[in-house]
């Protein structure tokens, strides 16, 4: 197990530098530039500036230099808002993305998964057909509606909770509505994913042999279904993590939120080299140490899987 | 000589409720179980066997299924009357149950220790420690070697055979009165059927437990049971001790079975005989003899009526128009 851990932290450093390779040299085959927009800059002033980012080097150079920052955790300076440096705006964008994010991964996974055994259990009974319902408009609806709505009702007609911005302005609360919209389709996914498979599992040789041994309903369903039944929403959280990430772009535009979103956006739209690298770094970074968790949370649970 | 009857099922019928009709699998079922006795339920594949041994324990899925009459008299009680707190004090205890698949019959998920222990602590009320001992011993008995050693392995960590002697281990450890073996060796190589099957019969013999056998292979139950029963589309159609079955079979269909069970001692050259044409299809079934169409000497009054039982002697039974008065 602990080998298998070392083995595939190492494979981050190949992996990563894959990412970083491609992605350097792919954003600058895009056309334009992170001066393009600023029209009629006198060649003189606009060789000044390249010379300053060091973009007047050939790329092969400006990748080595590049290569050997990222090393160092330093991204460089940001080509657009240039009194600040990419560092400083991702040391405070993402913990508020972090936050949303892993706040919405909980809601969906704790609510999606409970909702699910409780539909499983009432089988094509009220409830069970109730929260399918609401699964199916949580995946079919898309965030950039969801959002607006709740924003609409909650946040104007009702008042209960603030339209948008963070934390420093609302407390918790301002949590809420993006958490809610965000997690909402991964919630949706994780209820009808556990029920499906709460019902498998019902059916299953084994369920028999526990009923037939004289255990409670109750006793059966939580020491022998839920392991067995959980294990496909494990394997889900990976790609669950990942929509909720480029969700979390939506979701902070409709809500103003302070998160990794806007300017990854703005990023990209801005040619803003260093700030893109960054944040596809960090993206990266973050799904694949997702994927190892899960894997590792899978080795846990499901005992026929030996990591050697 | 009813007194020593532990189990009685009569009159037993448990339906299903499917989109395509009301399929009756099993159709007024009754036989005795005595004390010590092994009882072989023989039957081709979707017969209701396993219907009729799950319904005994009310295990049935209901919703589609349910159990539309009849009494499972347990010492006395019927169990299909009984609340289900109190058939829970049965199940695995007095009446426990083997099945089919060791591969899929066990939780993946859990050690064998887990398994074990739960059903003893929960029937005995032994604290864990003193009924891993006990599972310990139990897996000794059924042939696991080093038991205390692998008892905290995973199923998977079992070879089918093994793992069917985990099932018989854990059946066996709360000393059931009733034994009910669903086609335990089905899934096992031939070697090791043998194998297993002598495991039951020593083990059932030493702790006096009753069992039920059910088996589609008049092979297997040849050389374990006292009495068998032949089932055919939900019903029993011949009932009689082994040798009687064996010796003297009545019913076209026993004798079909009869005839196609392999013969290693006969050196013959023929072809296996096996009975012409499907098993029935048992969805909305009109009320003739459900084996006419397969069967060599049907009468016209085979497609019209269900032959009622005929007692040929005490204890033997054949339900053919063949045998019946006033055909
Ligand atoms: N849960 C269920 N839902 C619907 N039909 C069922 C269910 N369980 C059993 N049946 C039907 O009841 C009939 C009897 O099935 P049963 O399992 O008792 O057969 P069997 O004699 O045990 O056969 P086998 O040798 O294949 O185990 C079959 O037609 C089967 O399709
Ligand atoms: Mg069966």
């Amino acid at each position: 197990m602990a080998r298998f851990f070392i083995r595939r932290l190492l494979s981050l450093v190949p992996t990563m530098f894959i990412i970083v390779t491609l992605s350097f040299f792919l954003i600058r085959l895009a056309p334009g530039g992170p001066f393009a927009r600023e029209r009629d800059l006198p060649e003189a002033i606009l060789q000044n500036i390249l010379k300053r980012y060091h973009m007047d080097e050939p790329l092969p150079k400006q990748y080595l230099r590049y290569l050997g920052d990222v090393i160092r955790w330093d991204f460089g300076p940001s080509l657009r808002y240039r009194d600040r440096s990419v560092n400083e705006m991702i040391d405070t964008t993402l913990p508020v993305s972090t936050a949303l994010g892993l706040t919405a991964l909980s809601l969906a996974v704790i609510l999606g998964v409970n909702v699910g055994i409780v539909s499983a259990l009432k089988q094509n009974k009220w409830p069970d057909y109730t929260a399918m319902s609401v699964a199916v408009v949580g995946i079919s609806v898309p965030l950039f509606v969801m959002g607006p709505i709740l924003q609409m009702v909650f946040a104007i007609w009702l008042k209960w909770l603030p339209p948008g911005q963070w934390l420093s302005d609302h407390g918790l609360k301002a949590i809420i509505l993006p958490a809610v919209t965000l997690s909402f389709p991964y919630f949706a996914y994780i209820a009808r994913l556990s029920r499906a498979s709460v019902l498998e599992v019902l059916r299953s040789d084994y369920i028999r042999t526990a009923r037939a041994k004289g255990l409670k309903e109750s006793v059966v369903i939580v020491k022998h279904v839920l392991k067995g039944a959980l294990l496909p929403v494990v394997t889900y959280l990976g790609p669950a993590l990942s929509g909720i990430v480029t969700g979390s772009v939506v979701v902070e535009a409709v809500f103003v939120v302070p998160g990794l979103g806007r300017p990854f956006v703005q990023a990209a739209i801005n040619r803003d080299y260093t700030m893109i690298m960054a944040d596809v770094i960090v993206y990266s970074l973050l799904l694949i140490t997702a994927n190892l968790v899960v894997d590792l949370v899978y080795g846990l649970l499901d005992p026929r899987i030996s990591y050697k | 000589m009813t007194d020593d009857v532990i189990l009685q099922v009569k009159d037993l019928k448990t339906y299903f409720k499917l989109d395509e009709g009301l399929l009756k699998a099993v159709d007024g079922v009754s036989f005795d179980l005595r004390k010590g006795e092994t009882l072989g339920i023989v039957g081709e594949s979707g017969s209701g066997k396993s219907v009729t041994n799950l319904a005994v324990m009310k295990l049935i899925p209901v919703p589609p299924g349910r159990i539309a009459g009849g009494e499972v008299l347990f010492q006395g009680k019927d169990l299909l009357k009984m609340p289900d707190d109190e058939i829970r004090t049965i199940r695995g205890n007095k009446i426990s149950m083997i099945f089919q698949d060791p591969m899929t019959s066990l939780n993946p998920f859990l050690r064998i220790s887990t398994q074990m222990i739960e059903t003893i602590v929960l029937h005995q009320g032994m604290n864990k420690k003193d009924a891993k001992d006990k599972s310990i011993e139990m897996l000794k008995l059924a042939g696991i070697p080093s038991p205390e050693k692998r008892i905290d392995s995973y199923p998977h960590q079992f070879s089918g055979g093994m793992r069917q002697r985990v099932m018989i281990a854990m059946a066996l450890s709360c000393n059931p009165e009733v034994l009910i073996a669903d086609e335990p060796t089905t899934a096992l190589d031939v070697t090791i059927q043998a194998q297993i099957l002598e495991l039951i019969k020593d083990l059932t013999a030493r702790l006096g437990t009753a069992v039920i056998l059910i088996t589609h292979s008049l092979g297997v139950v040849a050389g374990m049971c006292d009495n068998i029963n032949v089932m055919y589309a939900g019903r029993i159609v011949e009932r009689g001790t082994a040798d009687e079955i064996f010796g003297d079979p009545k019913h076209p269909y026993t004798q079909g079975l009869i005839k196609s069970v392999p013969r290693l001692d006969k050196a013959t050259q023929q072809r296996l005989f096996s009975i012409k044409g499907q098993p029935p299809n048992v969805i909305n079934l009109p009320d003739c003899c459900p084996f006419y169409p397969r069967c060599d000497r049907a009468l016209d009054i085979c497609k019209i009526k269900y032959p009622a039982t005929a007692e040929l002697s005490k204890g033997r039974n054949v339900a053919c128009w063949l045998y019946s008065e006033g055909k």
